[in-house]
């Protein structure tokens, strides 16, 4: 069967669903997994972390529940009968301006939704790219010694994200299944939070320097980029390390490259890339460097102890090195170590830390 | 000459209209909005009064001009009017009235509120007071123009003379004075006219400003007050030196009968228990009394249970008229009112009555407002100072759903609250009559009225959260369930669903869904009928049917009716439970009605016309 015929039985499978509980008398419910951080755990079939047991139930017995099942179904109405049946589709942005129409069943604002796009990701397992459903931004930039594949629609293209791009690299497309991998030089990937550092390497020659492929993930990263990272892990079996600030914000952005979101578990096992690691800046890098710092916020250490109960900061690892951080309350950002020479973090910081981590 | 025989010659007695004249604030004359609004009420009071008394519903017209830098203040009533000769006392001497001498409820007590306002007048603007007066419908009125002679605290009568007046009786003042007009605010002309025309709602107030606009506070009620009457002193409470005073000046000759008769609440039988408590002789002459007797007779009164003094000294609004007032001039969801039992502090009898008015359209965020009112009349000024205002503030409001932000003071919330103290004798904090001293026995009496309106508002929000459970419920069911029934019938390309059994699960309803199978020519009908509530449903269920019926099971009574059969079940079914019925027709005839339910509410019943 075709994607779209899946997609679509499935969404009427939703649908079918409420009407045989409306025949058979059956107050009309939805039953989720409740998305908490209480309720995730970890997967050792593909290593990350997915939903647990504890399920929400949306019932039609509060106004609440009966309005968001009532928005769910108008929502499905629209994926089936507009995008699928139509071969069209609509940003996250537009279906809260298309939901203008509906009456009572209009959204109040675009993280309602967004939420309940997500809703139906989890009740019928599918992505939103199968519902024709896409986000406002595209994915981040890559570059690196990688030749690639793009099908768009003025066809198929060809792309090397060293020679063929621009300074600022190749840009990931919403829907990462349309690239293939074709053919690459390199032995690592480097994920990088901030524009500054991904410029700093690059205008290094850090990429060619080592073979690696960097991608800039501006912050939190979409889905889009951590797809084309895990894509990248699993195809081309590249190791991924992950450089980003030292802060509690940017352990997050770790952690969801390597062990999923919490908003996203339900696709962990499409996003995830397990075997990432944390290359920095570590809060013992302070220290062995002699960072430059700034001081933690209030906020800063709430979040902190905040990750100390995220089963997804429960290894020894992030144990010793947030608690080593709220000892020194101090934080460092990846551009502190201009401070030391623009060379400095090219030659000695990240040799000597893949070194240690044995990626070189 | 000695130095206390030159300061002997400087000692000489103080008229009370100079010493008023140097203390003005005392009778509420401190500020020029003020001056205006003491003024307007007294003669307000006055008249209301005067009504009372002569059993005449009030109609008052109130009026305000401005004159260049003065203010004109015109009050008429179509009261009883005053006789010639006692005009000139009644507005021009202080401490000159009929009701200081009385145990009686009243508005004005000791005589000073209309003088102090002449008084005020000539001060500010030195023109003497205007006064009409017409005591019958074939009688001239006097017309009078008067002024305080202050030194002597006597009329000084400017020009007086006869004259022909429209209306059939009534009296109408015209004072001149400095003051300044403001509206909008609760200390205002028409602030504390509004709060009257709460607690006089047989009164009818016309009120027309400086700039012309006119207000009238229409009446809500036909009928008076109840009349309040004098009375004796009640023991309770009496001080020593009362009695002795009481026991030196009695004509009476015998010591019971001296009892029996000063005093409300004492009997024959009563009046000898004292006597024989006291050790004193019953037929002595009170007159006669020792210091030491007297103090025995005192804490013989304290010990004897005496009952309550007679209600009717005392004129309560009553719980419809409160409800009315407030009902008059705010817009509510909820009116609760209570009227305590007479009770009695020093002697005086009093008796608390409290109304609370509560949503509509008063504000929620901010804090309670409170109307407080003594023998009818409001109190506006210095709220902090006032028993009401500390009897509100010691209730812990939080216990009946009102919010106070800080555990303790004036609550927040969408409320009103109303308090009326009836008394032969107010007890104020000053003669401005502003505020009600804090006598624990009045204290006790709010705070238990207070409580009690509270109760029913609590009682009152509690229901009405079930209710608005119940309405919520009915939102998914009118608006939400068809529309999703809608949709779905949409996308699926299907009939719209029967929302009915969710619609009784939902609900709590009782359910009752038909469902038919034809096979051979005929159709085999069942009826499921089912509880969904908490409690047992007792009724009747009826199936009219045009032939008879066979299969019938549980049996169920026929009654023929010309046209066709009415088939009846006397059910009852309990919690959560269900029965089915069913019978078999010929298909031909197989078209029916709807069920019919007997014995139940229409709202708890679905999938059933109910009789």
């Amino acid at each position: 069967m075709e994607k779209t015929e899946i997609t679509q039985k499935k969404l009427e499978g939703l649908a079918s669903d409420l009407y045989s509980q409306f025949e058979k008398g059956i107050v009309p419910h939805i039953s989720l997994p409740s998305r908490t951080k209480a309720n995730i755990e970890y997967s050792s079939k593909d290593d990350v972390w997915i939903y647990g047991d504890q399920e929400t139930l949306r019932s039609v017995k509060t106004v609440r529940g009966a309005k968001t099942l009532l928005k769910t179904v108008y929502l499905s109405e629209l994926l089936i009968k507009e995008h699928l049946r139509n071969n069209r589709g609509s940003t996250l942005r537009e279906i809260y301006y298309i939901s203008e129409n509906w009456d009572i069943a209009k959204f109040h604002e675009q993280a309602e939704s967004d939420r309940l796009i997500e809703d139906l990701e989890i009740v019928t397992a599918l992505q939103r790219e199968d519902f024709h459903v896409r986000p406002e931004e595209d994915g981040a930039a890559v570059f690196g010694p990688l030749k690639l594949q793009e099908k768009t629609r003025r066809g198929e293209k060809d792309i090397h994200c060293q020679e063929d791009v621009g300074e600022a690299g190749y840009q990931i497309p919403f829907n990462v299944d349309n690239i293939k991998f074709q053919s690459h030089d390199a032995k690592m990937v480097m994920a990088i939070e901030t524009g500054g550092m991904y410029a700093r390497l690059i205008e290094n020659g850090f990429d060619e320097e080592q073979n690696a492929i960097l991608v800039h993930i501006k912050g939190q990263p979409a889905r889009s980029t951590r797809r084309f990272i895990k894509k990248l892990n699993v195809e081309l079996n590249l190791p991924v390390v992950v450089f980003t600030d030292g802060d509690p914000w940017s352990y997050r952005i770790f952690a969801s490259i390597a062990y999923g979101a919490i908003k996203s578990a339900h696709l962990s096992e499409h996003l995830v890339t397990p075997s990432a690691r944390f290359l920095g800046v570590q809060p013992s890098d302070i220290v062995d460097y002699n960072l430059s710092t700034d001081k933690l916020t209030d906020k800063d250490v709430q979040a902190l102890r905040a990750e100390l109960t995220d089963p997804r900061f429960n290894t020894p690892y992030w144990e010793k090195q947030i608690k080593l951080q709220m000892d020194l309350k101090k934080k460092a950002e990846q551009q502190a170590f201009a401070g030391k020479g623009l060379d400095f973090v090219t030659k000695k910081y990240l040799p000597e830390r893949l070194t240690e981590m044995g990626i070189i | 000459m000695e130095i206390a025989e030159e300061l002997a010659k400087q000692q000489k007695a103080i008229s009370v209209a100079e010493f008023f004249e140097k203390n003005r604030q005392i009778l509420g004359f401190d500020s020029a909005p003020r001056a205006l609004i003491t003024c307007v009420k007294e003669a307000v009071d006055n008249s209301l009064d005067a009504c009372e008394d002569a059993g005449i519903l009030p109609d008052i017209f109130v009026q305000i001009k401005r004159n260049g830098d003065y203010y004109q203040v015109i009050v008429e009533d179509n009261g009883p009017g005053i006789v010639p000769e006692e005009i000139p006392r009644v507005f021009a001497k202080l401490l000159y009235g009929s009701r200081f001498h009385t145990l009686r409820q009243s508005r004005g007590q000791q005589g000073i509120g209309i003088s102090a306002g002449v008084l005020y007048s000539q001060l500010t603007s030195g023109k003497p007071t205007k006064v009409i007066s017409k005591i019958a419908p074939g009688r001239p009125a006097r017309y009078c123009e008067l002024t305080i002679n202050t030194a002597k605290n006597e009329p000084e009568i400017i020009k007086e003379e006869d004259m022909d007046w429209e209306r059939p009786r009534g009296t109408r003042v015209e004072l001149e004075m400095e003051g300044s007009y403001v509206r909008s605010r609760r200390q205002s002309v028409f602030g504390s006219l509004k709060s009257a025309a709460i607690v006089n709602p047989h009164a009818r107030i016309t009120l027309v400003e400086p700039e012309g606009n006119v207000e009238v506070f229409e009446r809500a009620t036909e009928s008076l007050p109840k009349k309040a009457y004098a009375i004796q002193p009640h023991p309770a409470g009496i001080e020593l030196g009362e009695l002795i005073k009481l026991l030196r000046y009695t004509d009476k000759k015998k010591l019971r009968v001296f009892l029996k008769e000063t005093f409300s609440s004492i009997g024959t039988i009563s009046a000898q228990e004292l006597c024989s408590r006291a050790g004193l002789d019953p037929e002595a002459s009170p007159t006669g009394l020792e210091h030491e007797e007297a103090k025995r007779l005192l804490s013989a009164f304290k010990q004897l249970k005496m009952k309550s003094p007679p209600v009717d000294c005392l004129s309560p609004i009553g719980e419809d008229l409160i409800k009315a007032g407030l009902e008059k001039e705010f817009r509510l969801d909820f009116i609760a009112t209570t009227v305590r039992p007479v009770s009695v502090y020093s002697g005086n009898p009093f008796l608390v009555e409290v109304g609370l008015g509560f949503g509509g359209e008063l504000e929620k965020e901010s804090r309670v407002e409170i109307l407080r009112f003594a023998n009818r009349v409001p109190l506006v000024y210095q709220q902090g100072a006032c028993a009401v205002t500390h009897a509100v503030e010691s209730v812990s409001w939080k216990n009946y759903s009102l919010s106070q932000p800080t555990g303790s003071g004036i609550p927040v919330g969408p409320a009103v609250l109303l308090v009326h103290i009836a008394s032969t004798n107010i007890p104020f904090t000053s003669e401005s009559k502003d505020a009600v001293a804090d006598v624990p026995e009045i204290l006790v009496e709010i705070d238990l009225g207070l409580k009690e309106v509270a109760r029913k508002l609590r009682r009152y929000l509690s229901r009405q959260s079930v209710l608005s459970e119940r309405r919520e419920k009915e939102e998914i069911i009118r608006k939400i369930l068809p529309k999703i029934a809608k949709k779905l019938s949409d996308i699926l390309d299907r009939e719209e669903p029967d929302i009915g059994p969710v619609v009784a699960k939902i609900m709590g309803n009782l359910l009752v869904f038909r469902r038919k199978v034809a096979q051979n020519g005929l159709t085999k009908v069942q009826i499921e009928v089912e509880n969904h509530s908490d409690l047992v449903r007792s009724f009747k269920l009826h199936e009219v049917l045009r032939q008879e019926a066979v299969a019938v099971s549980p049996a169920a009574k026929v009654i023929s009716l010309g046209d066709g059969y009415d088939y009846h079940w006397k059910l009852s079914i309990g919690p959560g439970e269900s029965t089915t019925l069913s019978y078999t027709v010929q298909t031909d005839d197989a078209a029916l009605g709807e069920p019919v339910v007997e014995g139940l509410d229409a709202e708890i019943v679905t999938g059933a016309r109910v009789i």
